[in-house]
């Protein structure tokens, strides 16, 4: 099955960059690797497509130890985030070139580079050189040429990132889509925690060495394991609030800017630790009066409207500052000065300040 | 600079023009006096106008050189061919070492790697006398004195340094990521060095073994005290025209046309090469 990588380890001299890392990635499946940038998630990439040789643990593409293959032998295609075409081949012989070197057979390989490339349409520029086509075509180019082999396991780095905001737009609908055909086992590196929503079926959430988080896109959003993990996802990041909770005839009871807020039943384990309390920007409501179930007094400080919604930002009577993103044109209109910022504590996110993990409600 | 008035425009040409003579006029008046009799060369006034004669290449290409004195055999197109088949040989075989070994350089990080690249290079800054007493003992010793390949040998002390340090340059210019891609599609790594690295330096190769040649054509030293007549280069074997009837300048103006021309038509050739940057656009940016 798949792709499977066990407690890999890399380390450049006497620096761990990779430090026992484990995944699974199913026939079909893509996983996304989320992080932000030297976290080593190229270098995951190059360690499994073999550029790179592991300094420990294993990899297994479709069952077979590939740890001590050469690249060649693997049976993985990559996709680089430069493209990397053969600057002296035309785009068909840089597609051909992962053929090539298993079948001499050239009417074959001409079906198959001809039927990658109509499917990436890209078949119009097959006879130009690299130079001649534009960044879109290129990034097309270079990913048909890691398909066109059907390769039992995919590497895609950041494949997206050089080429523009709508050709970007245009990739990620066309991707997933592409993938599946294929029935790789896909790993995809991003910087971009929207492409990895978009695209993952997983999410591994890559941060110093290890693998902070693995799972699915709205598991991660809903239940980020760790402070960490919260900031990486969301724009604007999520607002973490440090309290000190303590336990009262209602529950468990924080205190924003003197209003105390009720916490749902199940968090009494966190009841006199030092806590942190992250609320997504679009789960506050801000309004010149109270609405839902807990009301924060605010001075609201600076408005930005983004199209179709707005970012307010505000500041608490005990100086927190707070981001709320609100759909509606009414918000961008709002002016600055009192208001309220209004949220459910149900759907408020509890850590535990000293280790930075998510402390889940029991119930 | 869009606005230039015309004055600096003037000024530009003329100091463009005494450049361009500067450079030039050794070599026109060379190619002159190639066509010329002693007796036209050295009168005085020099004059432009003169009867053109090819006696002196006749000369040297027969091979028999007329002086007052009599009639004196010289070699001068043996040495010519001498000077192609060392310098020929000499480059191929530094090709063949050098270029392998400036990828091992630009790719890999081992033990002294950089202290061993040093010190090949630091065989350009050795006056060469200093090496040539030992060698020509050695060679006299182990019979490579007086040889083609003991010459070929010895010239790798000028063509494999520079091939070695202009290559390593070029092929840490190929960024990694493009092998690696070649190798992931399946090709060894054997192909990959020879269909991917190697043509992506080629313009680099191209130029490194345009100026081993070079350097290697105009090496006077070496072959003077390591080969005999029969070996020697070009560059040695115009000494015969200093006789002792006093200097033909004349056949030596025709000695340098003929030696200079298989170097400038080289040149000419890899020009192609030099000039064309077939990197461009292969990666982002």
């Amino acid at each position: 099955m798949g792709l499977s990588i066990h407690d890999l380890k890399k380390a450049f001299g006497g620096h761990t960059v990779l430090d026992g890392l484990s995944l699974e990635v199913g026939d079909g499946e893509t996983v996304v690797v989320f992080g932000p940038s030297g976290t080593g998630k190229t270098l995951l990439l190059r360690l499994v497509a073999g550029a790179h040789e592991a300094s420990g643990g294993r990899i297994l593409v479709d069952g077979r130890d590939v740890t001590n293959e050469n690249p060649e032998h693997r049976g993985v295609g990559m996709a680089f985030q430069n493209f990397a075409l053969f600057p002296h081949m035309s785009a068909y012989d840089n597609i051909a070139s992962g053929l090539s070197a298993r079948t001499k057979d050239k009417a074959a390989i001409d079906a198959r580079v001809q039927a990658t490339a109509r499917l990436l349409k890209i078949d119009h520029v097959l006879g130009h050189q690299p130079r001649e086509l534009s960044n879109g075509q290129k990034q097309r180019t270079a990913l048909a040429r890691a398909l066109v082999g059907e390769p039992k396991v995919l590497l895609l780095d950041d494949p997206l990132r050089n080429v523009d905001a709508k050709l970007r737009y245009e990739m990620r609908l066309e991707l997933p889509n592409l993938l599946k055909r294929f029935g790789s086992a896909s790993l995809y590196v991003t910087q971009d925690y929207r492409e990895a929503m978009a695209l993952g079926d997983r999410i591994a959430v890559l941060l110093d060495g290890r693998i902070a988080q693995l799972a699915t896109p709205a598991e991660i959003y809903e239940a980020p394991a760790t402070i960490a993990v919260a900031r990486l996802f969301g724009d604007p990041t999520i607002n973490l609030l440090d309290v000190e909770p303590h336990l009262n005839g209602a529950g468990l009871t924080v205190s924003i800017a003197n209003t105390r807020v009720s916490l749902p039943g199940g968090y009494a384990a966190a009841a006199g630790r030092p806590a942190v309390l992250g609320l997504r920007p679009e789960d506050v409501v801000v309004d010149d009066r109270p609405q839902g179930a807990v009301a924060v007094p605010v001075e609201v400080v600076a408005v930005t409207p983004l199209n179709e919604r707005a970012v307010v930002l505000m500041r608490t009577d005990d100086g927190r500052e707070l981001f709320a993103a609100e759909p509606g044109e009414a918000i961008s209109g709002r002016r600055h000065g009192p208001a309220f910022a209004s949220f459910d504590p149900a759907r408020a996110l509890v850590f535990d300040r000293a280790d930075g993990r998510r402390i889940a409600p029991t119930h | 600079m869009d606005h230039t008035s015309p004055a600096e425009k003037i000024l530009r040409g003329a100091l463009l023009t005494l450049v361009v003579l500067f450079f030039i006029f050794p070599i026109f008046w060379i190619f002159l006096m190639s066509f010329q009799t002693n007796e036209t060369i050295l009168r005085i006034p020099p004059s432009l106008a003169f009867e053109p004669t090819l006696s002196n290449y006749t000369a040297l290409i027969s091979g028999r050189l007329e002086t007052q004195s009599g009639t004196l055999d010289i070699q001068f197109m043996r040495n010519l061919m001498n000077s192609v088949v060392l310098s020929a040989s000499a480059v191929a075989l530094a090709l063949v070492l050098g270029v392998p070994a400036a990828y091992a350089f630009a790719r890999f990080k081992f033990r002294l790697g950089e202290n061993i690249a040093f010190t090949l290079l630091s065989f350009r800054f050795a006056p060469p006398l200093l090496v040539l007493l030992p060698l020509s003992l050695y060679f006299q010793e182990i019979g490579l004195a007086d040889t083609y390949f003991g010459l070929v040998w010895v010239y790798q002390l000028i063509a494999l340094p520079m091939i070695l340090w202009i290559v390593r340059g070029y092929f840490e210019d190929v960024s990694p990521d493009i092998e690696s891609a070649y190798r992931i599609a399946g090709h060894s790594w054997w192909r990959t060095f020879t269909r991917i690295a190697v043509p992506l330096a080629g313009p680099g190769i191209a130029a490194a073994g345009l100026l081993a040649f070079i350097f290697c054509w105009n090496n006077f030293v070496f072959a003077l005290i390591l080969a005999s007549a029969a070996k020697q280069p070009v560059t040695v074997g115009s000494l015969a025209f200093v006789t002792a009837s006093g200097i033909q300048y004349g056949q030596i103006a025709a000695a340098i046309v003929l030696s200079i021309t298989p170097t400038l038509l080289l040149a000419l050739y890899a020009q192609r090469w030099l000039v064309e940057g077939l990197s461009l656009g292969a990666v982002k940016g």
